[in-house]
């Protein structure tokens, strides 16, 4: 049985213009411990359906399904990580913002915040435990941000466009640490992206949507061995590929 | 951080602007264009503060002031903060009391002030209202205004990681609308502080600040006034820089979210 079945999954907002279609009819399995990535450019509706995936939003008909079970609403099977570097709480050093889901889970103190520690190590910062965020680079933000997501121990991580407000190089280096992080823990990823080229060397399997409305146009498998080489004939081959189901809205293959 | 460095230079710089005007107000004072019992030198005005802090009437009469002031605002934080957070947070609430606060917001609260004392009588009791309706609506709105600007992420982020809606409340909302929280409490401060001198001036009987300054008036005292002015400006001051500075040091600056003040 896949990890996360999305069925038929649709929704539609109501706007002055009309109805508008978000997401149409959305299908696809992910299967224990994958990383898939949703690319397609704006307006696809990738982050809308991660949104229904993390249940913050129901979708209009359709359903997901996480271990068989429907998903009705938030829960803690799933992390999630934002694009927004704001997302870390400012009065809460990085540490306890990590330590934050073991707090309602009702972790006890000693042991809470030696998880939270490890959890930094996994993301290389347990250095800066005690930093509050606003002393942090936007990657250590983002690096501490993975790491939150990761403490309370989901069977499922959410990544929304977590590096695209990074710089080139330090994008790199964190897309190379969250692929150790995933050999490492073993969890299923979806990752939301515009970037083809990061599709490429994170995803198992890349499921390509296309905008208005927003609908999967292609479900493309990476068959390269990792770590990926950037600029191996193969991986340029991908990017093609996925840039030809895009069309000619794509963005470029070095995804700025 | 060159904490230390900008803290000296805005001393010396808060120093020049007080030393220039208490000079400019002495040169006045000497010049002999006005009566002396209208505008005492600065002297006599020390000897006055010296004579009121030394025999203790002074300091019994900051003492009982800002008894009101803090009592009043205690209530005003007790009432207003959660009340504002409430507002803040669900809709219902807010469409009820929002209209009360637009309305009863711009009445000056000294002009309850006869309407207390017909209520309450001369005394603690009406000036400590008066503080309370003063300090409310700043605490109120502010916190109103405060759980209003909570970055949605921090509730997604909180209600992802398992936080139900009491740790929300608790431990995402109250942190999260803390730089508005604490500005509410400085204006409400400011506000009491403003309010109670004019209220015991007015209600008080023989008791408070402003009631001294009130008293020396009758008997042409205007350096017992300008004396009690000083204590009054003091005690305003010292709450502003050591207890909100300090707060605000220990809380929302140390997290970075409002920028070091200038000055």
């Amino acid at each position: 049985m896949p990890h996360i079945e999305v069925r038929d999954v649709s929704l539609t907002y109501d706007t002055p213009a009309g109805r508008v279609a978000g997401v149409e009819r959305a299908s696809f399995d992910i299967e224990q411990s994958e990383f898939l990535c949703l690319v397609g450019p704006s307006g696809c509706g990738k982050s809308t359906l991660l949104n229904i995936i993390a249940g913050f939003l129901a979708p209009t008909s359709g359903e997901i399904r996480i271990g068989g079970q429907a998903v009705t609403g938030r829960g803690t099977d799933r992390g999630i990580v934002f694009q927004d570097f704001a997302q870390l709480f400012p009065w809460r050093t990085a540490l306890r913002n990590v330590a934050f889901g073991l707090e309602m889970k009702g972790v006890p103190n000693p042991e809470r915040e030696k998880i939270a520690l490890e959890q930094l190590r996994l993301v290389k910062l347990e250095k800066f435990a005690d930093a509050y965020p606003h002393h942090l680079s936007g990657g250590m933000q983002q690096r501490v941000a993975i790491a939150r997501a990761l403490a309370y121990n989901p069977a499922v991580l959410l990544m929304d466009e977590p590096f695209a407000a990074l710089d080139a190089l330090t994008r790199d280096d964190m897309q190379r640490l969250l692929e150790d992080v995933w050999r490492e823990t073993r969890k299923t990823v979806v990752y939301v992206t515009h970037n083809v080229a990061e599709a490429v060397y994170l995803a198992d399997r890349v499921v390509v949507m296309t905008p208005h409305p927003g609908k999967v146009k292609a479900q493309v498998p990476i068959r390269l061995a990792r770590p990926r080489d950037p600029l191996s004939v193969e991986f340029l081959d991908y990017q093609k590929e996925l840039l030809r189901h895009l069309g000619d809205r794509a963005a470029k293959p070095d995804g700025a | 951080m060159s904490a230390f460095p900008d803290r000296t230079r805005s001393m010396h710089r808060a120093a020049t602007s007080l030393v220039l005007v208490a000079a400019a107000y002495e040169g006045i004072a000497r010049s002999g264009y006005f009566p002396a019992a209208l505008l005492p030198t600065l002297p006599a005005v020390g000897r006055a503060l010296v004579e009121g802090v030394l025999d203790g009437s002074l300091p019994g009469h900051a003492v009982s002031t800002l008894y009101r002031v803090l009592l009043g605002m205690a209530l005003a934080v007790v009432f207003g903060l959660p009340l504002g957070i409430l507002m803040g947070r669900f809709r219902p609430i807010e469409g009820f009391f929002l209209p009360l606060a637009s309305a009863l917001m711009p009445i000056p609260s000294l002009a309850w002030v006869p309407v207390f004392i017909l209520w309450f009588g001369l005394g603690n009791a009406t000036a400590i209202g008066i503080v309370f309706y003063a300090a409310l609506f700043p605490m109120l709105l502010n916190a109103w205004s405060g759980v209003r600007s909570v970055n949605p992420l921090w509730l997604r982020a909180g209600s992802a990681m398992g936080a139900d809606e009491r740790s929300l409340f608790w431990k995402v909302i109250v942190p999260g609308a803390s730089p508005f929280i604490i500005t509410g409490l400085r204006q409400a401060f400011l506000r009491a502080w403003i309010a109670v001198v004019g209220a015991e001036m007015l209600a008080a009987s023989d008791w408070g600040l402003g009631w001294v300054i009130f008293d020396a008036k009758e008997f042409l005292k205007t350096d017992v006034m300008l004396a009690a002015l000083a204590v009054i400006g003091l005690i305003g001051f010292v709450f502003e820089r050591l207890v909100f500075g300090t707060l605000e040091r220990a809380t929302v600056l140390r997290w970075g979210m409002v920028r070091e003040a200038n000055g």
